[in-house]
């Protein structure tokens, strides 16, 4: 190509300059828009429901009384996700900034972030086939020994197709989400710290507990909160593990449900007012994810001075 | 000679008092496989139980050793450091659990012939009970699936990068600070939280108010799709585009070139590998997507290759229903055995996808040196 095709013609030029700023800014607008429409067409589906005769809502009770046990399945299932992700991503993550040789660090981080790459549902068929019947004899041995626990209360189910199987699988979901990030957060730890905590006479334990874990906190908070999202909206891994039913204490039998797993089980079939009570309760769904998404992005935000995180 | 020894020998404990000697993990890790051997010898075997026994039982011992030897601080370290390397393992165990259960169940499936050549199309319970009654070979196979997975994915990548590359491009080059530029990245971010099932009903409700209520086809899975491979994609073309060096740019407004022009042939080639393993990383992240393609594109026996008319399969929704729903309730076996090579082939798709978006990064790498 010759200079001159590339300097020539000013007004041409001027112009080429106008249509690709504009196109430009008209796909940024074109996200905005996506967003926006997301909100407004799921609250425009999911309205006859809150209209509706609540005695037509499924359930017969109204849509609240349809999406509190749903609500409050999900987020058992993410806190029992979180509950064993959290230390096990905090541990990986320290492994692969302070604790693996140097060589191999990076490809113990692809190790882990192969984990992402598998697919939900194979998640899912791995849950049942191998997880949920491996785990059953550990909830008969739980409902024999801590049965007087509201939490490990029997009968215990004899396929392990429980909300605790299901928070196990999205557990190992959330890890490499959760990971990669605290993984960043941890290398950018000022090298000066450490080397002042280990001139000092620090262990690298103290050095960690002194230079690494003060500086990543927030950018790990967030991490766990993005993980978080992540857990509250999968998806298929539950629809696959759970058995589900009514809303229950107990972890190691059947029942429970989740807004994502309900959704997905009952879409085929949904038609009229059961069809926008499930886009009402997808709604639902977004405004919890939307709320713990920003809450981690400002979180973020407001340390990325000094936290590099972002 | 005896007085030589003993000098030596009391030298070398002045020196490495208060540490471990430096065989005390090996002599550790002999004592605790062996006691563990013991103990499942005792209970019944197993190779899991032995590794998790061995692991608590070596921490047990070398920390117990360090605390004796070394004192509280040095005997937290060790502690530390066994867990954060135990935390490892059991990060890698479910991995290695998921990808030998995936290759032991679907290698049978995917070696038998006509698997991967025909659909789904004619096949019923008859067949499958027939197949395990006879111990014939499984009838039936993906091929529908795997030509809709590359339609619905060819269609959301179709969408996806022009829009996504365009935003980023909107971001770097000309939103820098603005209000705008900030809102946008904002909303990217939060963008990539949205449950892929939401971005699914989205498509699905868009459609049905455009098309009439109950519209699945293809191009609506391809519509939910891109809503979560957008964010992906400006994310990853923003990082790349950001470090073309400046220089490059202003060599070329120097010599009078237009700012469009400067992008186009100067900036975006500049960064074309990164953007492109990012893009191959975002196809990858939505090719296993299954909660989308279940609620707009529904489930096709058949060969459909019109991605604007009538439902579509997909390799994802195909493992669902295979799984859930099997084709003969009585013998769900053969509809098992086609759900898990469905699944290897899924596998391996994705990680073809993401070994190709490394080498691309790595062979293609920004010729930002000099």
């Amino acid at each position: 190509m010759s200079s001159n095709s590339l300097t020539s013609a000013g007004a041409s030029g001027r112009t080429g300059d106008k249509v690709f700023s504009g196109f430009a800014l008209g796909a940024g607008a074109l996200i905005l828009l996506v967003l926006f429409s997301v909100a407004t067409f799921l609250v425009v589906q999911a309205a006859p429901t809150f209209v509706a005769n609540p005695s037509e809502v499924a359930g017969g009770e109204g849509f609240w009384k349809y999406i509190l046990p749903l609500v409050l399945g999900t987020v058992i299932a993410a806190a029992i996700a979180l509950l064993i992700a959290t230390p096990v991503s905090v541990g990986v993550a320290l492994f692969i900034s302070h604790f693996a040789p140097r060589r191999l660090a990076q490809g113990f981080g692809y190790i882990i972030d192969l984990l992402a790459a598998i697919p939900s549902v194979v998640y899912g068929a791995w849950g049942v086939a191998f997880l949920a019947p491996a785990m059953a004899p550990g909830y008969q041995w739980l409902a024999d020994n801590a049965g007087w626990f509201p939490l490990f209360a029997g009968p215990a189910s004899a396929t392990g197709k429980t909300i605790l199987t299901a928070g196990i699988v999205l557990a190992v979901m959330v890890i490499p989400i959760v990971t990669s990030l605290s993984r960043e957060i941890f290398l950018q730890t000022p090298k000066l710290h450490e080397e002042a905590a280990l001139a000092l006479g620090a262990t690298r334990w103290e050095m960690i507990r002194m230079a690494v874990f003060p500086f990543g906190r927030p950018g790990v908070v967030s991490a766990i909160m993005l993980g978080l999202g992540r857990a509250l909206g999968e998806t298929m891994a539950v629809a696959l593990v759970l058995s589900s039913g009514p809303l229950i204490a107990s972890l190691i039998r059947s029942g429970n449900q989740t807004i994502a797993a309900e959704i997905a089980l009952n879409f085929p079939e949904a038609t009229g007012l059961s069809l926008s009570t499930l886009i009402a309760a997808g709604l639902v769904l977004f405004v919890i994810t939307l709320a713990v998404n920003m809450l981690a992005r400002w979180i973020v935000g407001r340390h990325k001075e000094f936290s590099g995180a972002n | 000679m005896a007085t030589a020894t003993t000098t030596i020998a009391r030298k070398r404990s002045a020196l490495t008092r208060g540490q471990l000697p430096s065989y005390a993990p090996w002599a550790v890790v002999a004592a605790a496989v062996i006691l563990a051997a013991a103990i499942m010898a005792l209970v019944g075997f197993n190779a899991l139980g032995w590794g998790v026994l061995s692991a608590v039982l070596f921490t047990i011992g070398l920390v117990t050793w360090s605390a004796a030897a070394e004192g509280s601080r040095k005997a937290k370290d060790k502690l530390a450091t066994c867990l954060v390397v135990g935390s490892f393992l059991i990060a890698v165990l479910p991995l290695v659990s998921v990808v030998w259960i995936v290759l032991v169940n679907g290698l049978p499936g995917l070696v038998t012939p006509g698997f991967l050549g025909t659909s789904m199309n004619g096949i019923s319970g008859l067949q499958d009970n027939t197949s395990v009654n006879t111990g014939s070979r499984v009838l039936g196979g993906i091929y529908h699936s795997l030509m809709g997975t590359l339609l619905i994915t060819l269609w959301a990548t179709v969408i996806s990068v022009p829009i996504g590359l365009l935003t980023s491009v909107y971001l770097v080059e000309y939103g820098n600070d603005r209000a705008l530029a900030r809102a946008i990245r904002f909303f990217v971010d939060v963008m990539t939280g949205i449950p892929s099932i939401v971005a699914g009903l989205f498509a699905a409700a868009l459609f049905a108010a455009i098309s009439g209520p109950g519209t699945k086809t293809g191009f609506v899975a391809a519509v939910a799709l891109s809503v979560l491979m957008i964010p992906v994609v400006v994310r990853s073309s923003e990082e790349m585009l950001k470090i073309v060096p400046n220089e490059l740019r202003e060599a070329a407004y120097a010599l009078g070139v237009r700012k469009w022009r400067t992008i186009l042939k100067v900036v975006i080639p500049t960064a074309i590998s990164g953007i492109a393993s990012g893009v191959t990383l975002a196809i990858a992240r939505v090719i296993g997507e299954t909660a989308p393609i279940l609620v707009t594109a529904g489930f096709a026996t058949k060969i459909n290759m019109d991605v604007f008319s009538g439902w579509m399969s997909s390799l994802p929704t195909f493992i669902y229903t295979q799984i859930l729903n099997p084709t003969s309730p009585a013998n769900p076996g053969p509809s098992v055995q086609r759900a898990w090579a469905a699944a290897l082939v899924l596998i391996i798709m994705v990680m073809l996808l993401n070994l190709g978006a490394r080498l691309v990064a790595r062979f293609f790498a920004p010729k930002t040196g000099r």
